[in-house]
Order: C-alpha cells, then structure tokens, then sequence
C-alpha cells in the first residue's frame, strides 16, 4: 500500500514545471509572432487588408481560396503545411500555437518512464496510451470529410 | 467599502457593455453576410479583430466574476455576433479554453488540488472522444452544428440554474477500479483547519460520463469544465476543490487533442485566435482582481442571461438555414 502524501507526486511536479516552461513559451512567442503579422514587418501569405473577405467562409473553401488565390499548392495547405510557409507573417504564428497545443504530449512522454520505474504499470499504460492518441491527432493523419 | 462599490459597478458595467454591444454586433454580424472572394462591408479589416480584443477582454472579466470557463462564453457569442465562420471561431474557441488551462494547470498540480492520478484515466476518454467530435464537428454541415450549439448552450443554461455542489462528497468506500488505480489524495482545508483525505466512487460510470463530455467539448469547441465539475464532483465524489481544479487542468488535455484536429483541418486563422488570447488572458487578470475586492452574484444571472441569448441565436441560425424559420 503506498503512503498517501499531502504533496504532489514527482510525476505530479516534473509534469507542472514543463506545462509551465511550454506555456510561457508559446505565449511570449506569440506575442512576438503576431507583432511581426500585425504591424507588417513580416509578409504574409493573406494581405491583412484582404484577411475580411476569406474569414466568413466554411473551412474548406477557405483553404480553396487562399490556394488559388495566393499559394498556387498543388494541395490544400492542411495538416504539417504550414512549416513550409512560416517565412510569412500569418503562417509564422502557427508556431506558438503549436507549442501550446504541443505541450502536453511533452508532459506525457516525459513522465511515463517514471510511472514504470515506480511499478506504476496501470497509470503507465494509461498515458502511453493517451500519448499515442494525442500524437495521432497531432501527426495530420486524421482527415474528416469537410462541409 | 469603496473598493466594494467600485468593483460592484466596474462588474455592473462590464456585463452591460458586453449585453449592450450584442444587438449591434448582431446586425454588423449580419450585415457582413458572407460574399466569398469580396470585401463584405466595406470595413477596415482590423475593426473586427479591435472588437474581438475588446469583447474578449470583457468576456474575460465576466467569465472569472461568473465563474464560467472563458471556452464556453467565446464559441456562442462569437459565432453568434460576429462575421466569422463557425469553424474558425471553434477552433479559436478550443485554444482560447486550452490557453486559460495552460495557464492555470501548472500551479494547481503544484498546490496538489489538480489531481493527475484522477485526470489521467478520465484524460484518456475525453480527449480520444473530443478527437472524435472535432471530426464529426467538422464533416457535419454548418447549421446543423449551429442547431445542436445552440440546444448545447441552453442545456448548459439548465445545468448551471440547476447543478448543486457539494465541499466534501461522503463517499463510504472507493470502488475497486478507482482503489486499483489509486486515485485518491489529501489536501489542507483552510476553512475548517483540517487535512481532506479524499477518495473517490461510481468510477466506471464517470468514465463513461465523459465520452459524451469529450465528444461534445471537440464538437462544439467549447471548454468542458461546466460539465466536468458536476461528474467529478456529484457523480465520482471528489471534493469540490479537487473537481474545479482538476477540471481545469484536464482541459488542457482534452482541448489539445481537438485543437489539433482543427488545427490540421486549417481551421486556425492567426487574426481572430490571437486577439481572442489576448483580450481574454487580459480580462481574466482584470478580473481576478476585481474578484478579490468583491464578488457579484449577479454576474453569474448576467452570464446565464447572455448564455441563453446566445443559444438561441445560435439556435435560430441554424433553423432558419433549413427554412424551419
């Protein structure tokens, strides 16, 4: 039977202080990033004066849009496309956004050695697992069918 | 006293000017109607994004006052209100909800009141089902989504007019999957001087509770933690701090899994996400301060009224789209 403590586990803490380092860094980043967007220093692959005419339109004639209109893809900028374009201004803030969203994988791979070493099978099956499942979602894979 | 006055009124304001913008928000929303490939209104493209900084800012001083995740405010009065398409303002909605966790998931599991042991298992189901949702969120068509939002928005409505908490839930003997796993803990309560030693029962059940709760979170793009709170708390019997705090933090598990369905789906325009981070990150320091010198119960009527206003806007989109209206 293992004690029952009024601190937080080490899993518990490693886990908090790497969720804390992602989320300050992806927040400064984004500041940062959106600076650059917002006030044109870095160009962006929508001009910010056209931004108004494309944000009114279902997700998939959006992406239809901007490639005929801009980025002449042979297909639509989804998934992982968007490490080829962070050189503009708009598609550059897809990295703190994906810090933020990222973080969290992180968090699970780090402590799941941890869980195993202290026998801790049943809750280090559990974040293996759902670590598998956030890197799926992560990877693109998974498409739907669009409007 | 003063402090008291001021603060009442600053809130008194605040919910207002938010109540008082919607109507013309509406309208300017309207107005805006979409016309692919053409300037909509003839406005300057940075109005909108203005206006989202402001509402968000407000909508993040309300949401602390009304004790409401800034996730479940955004996905209604942003889509209802604004020109912006309703895939584009769920996929901001979910970051706006996973920044506000991110934010305060870190010092609750310091502090012990989030527990990663009770958010793991649960973790596991929500965000594997919010994954699911997005993608169904995403294939269905728009004014259906904007239907089952709005019928969404106004159970939440009902749930939050409802919903009793409990401190301390009695919970005679954890059950054995919960004992197998276990999940259990202690923390200090100030209020009665004493150490909580807290365990929790119905496990399988709150388990399966939150297949709909992930499911829906990743639909609809909005924060779980109206739903999460009631289950951890009533249905599983975790103290109520533990449930608040654990909710919090597992949004950010369950919100990162459908953010990035959205996110690889394209549905994440830098204009509207940021601006929405911003103004509620801002609003929410605003109003925690305001939340130390006073607290309006009235707020959280306010909430409930514009949460109301906004479902059945939601609703009446999505109706009037298939003709019913």
């Amino acid at each position: 039977m293992t004690e029952i403590k009024k601190e937080a586990t080490p899993e518990q803490l490693l886990y908090a202080n790497i969720l804390e380092k992602g989320m300050l860094v992806g927040l400064g980043l984004m500041f940062l990033t959106f600076a650059l967007y917002v006030f044109g220093i870095m160009k962006p692959v929508v001009p910010t004066n056209e931004i108004a005419n494309y944000w009114n339109m279902p997700v998939h004639d959006y992406l239809v849009a901007i490639n005929t209109n801009f980025l002449h893809g042979d297909s639509l900028p989804t998934g992982w496309t968007w490490l080829k374009l962070i050189s503009r201004g708009d598609f550059l803030n897809f990295i703190p956004i994906v810090i933020l969203s990222g973080v969290t994988i992180l968090c699970y791979i780090v402590i799941i050695p941890g869980l195993f070493a202290r026998k801790d099978t049943a809750m280090g099956v559990i974040a293996s697992i759902t670590a598998l499942i956030l890197i799926l979602a992560a990877s693109g894979i998974l498409a739907t069918g669009g409007h | 006293m003063v402090k008291t006055v001021v603060a009442k009124l600053t809130g008194i304001s605040m919910a207002w000017s938010m109540l008082a913008m919607l109507p013309a928000l509406a309208l300017a929303s309207e107005g805006a109607a979409p016309v692919p490939g053409t300037v909509a209104d003839g406005t300057a493209w940075w109005v909108w994004p203005v206006v989202l900084l402001v509402v968000t800012f407000i909508m993040g001083i309300i949401a602390v006052l009304g004790g409401v995740g800034g996730g479940v405010l955004f996905v209604p009065i942003i889509s209802g209100f604004f020109p912006f398409h309703l895939d584009f303002v769920r996929g901001a909605g979910l970051l706006v909800a996973l920044s506000g966790a991110l934010a305060a998931g870190p010092g609750l599991l310091k502090a012990n009141l989030a527990s990663l042991r009770l958010a793991l298992p649960v973790a596991l189901i929500a965000s594997t089902m919010a994954i699911v949702g997005a993608m169904v969120g995403l294939a269905l068509p728009t004014h259906i989504v904007q239907l089952a939002l709005g019928g969404t928005i106004l159970g939440i409505v009902a749930i939050m007019l409802t919903a009793k908490k409990s401190a301390v839930p009695d919970v005679p003997h954890a059950d054995n999957l919960s004992s197998a796993l276990r999940i259990t803990g202690i923390y200090y309560e100030p209020s009665s001087k004493q150490d909580i030693n807290w365990k929790i029962h119905r496990t399988i059940p709150g388990l399966f509770t939150f297949i709909i709760i992930g499911f829906m979170a990743g639909m609809f793009g909005l924060g779980a933690g109206w739903a999460n709170v009631p289950v951890l708390n009533l249905m599983m019997g975790a103290p109520l701090k533990i449930s608040v705090a654990t909710s919090k933090f597992l949004l950010s598990i369950t919100d990162t899994s459908a953010a990035w369905i959205y996110l690889n789906q394209g549905c994440v325009i830098p204009m509207l996400v940021v601006p929405s981070l911003i103004g509620i990150m801002l609003g929410s320091l605003v109003g925690v301060r305001i939340l130390k010198v006073a607290k309006p119960t009235f707020i959280r009527w306010m909430v409930i009224g514009i949460l109301a206003f906004a479902g059945l806007k939601a609703m009446h989109k999505g109706l009037s789209v298939m003709g019913i209206l």
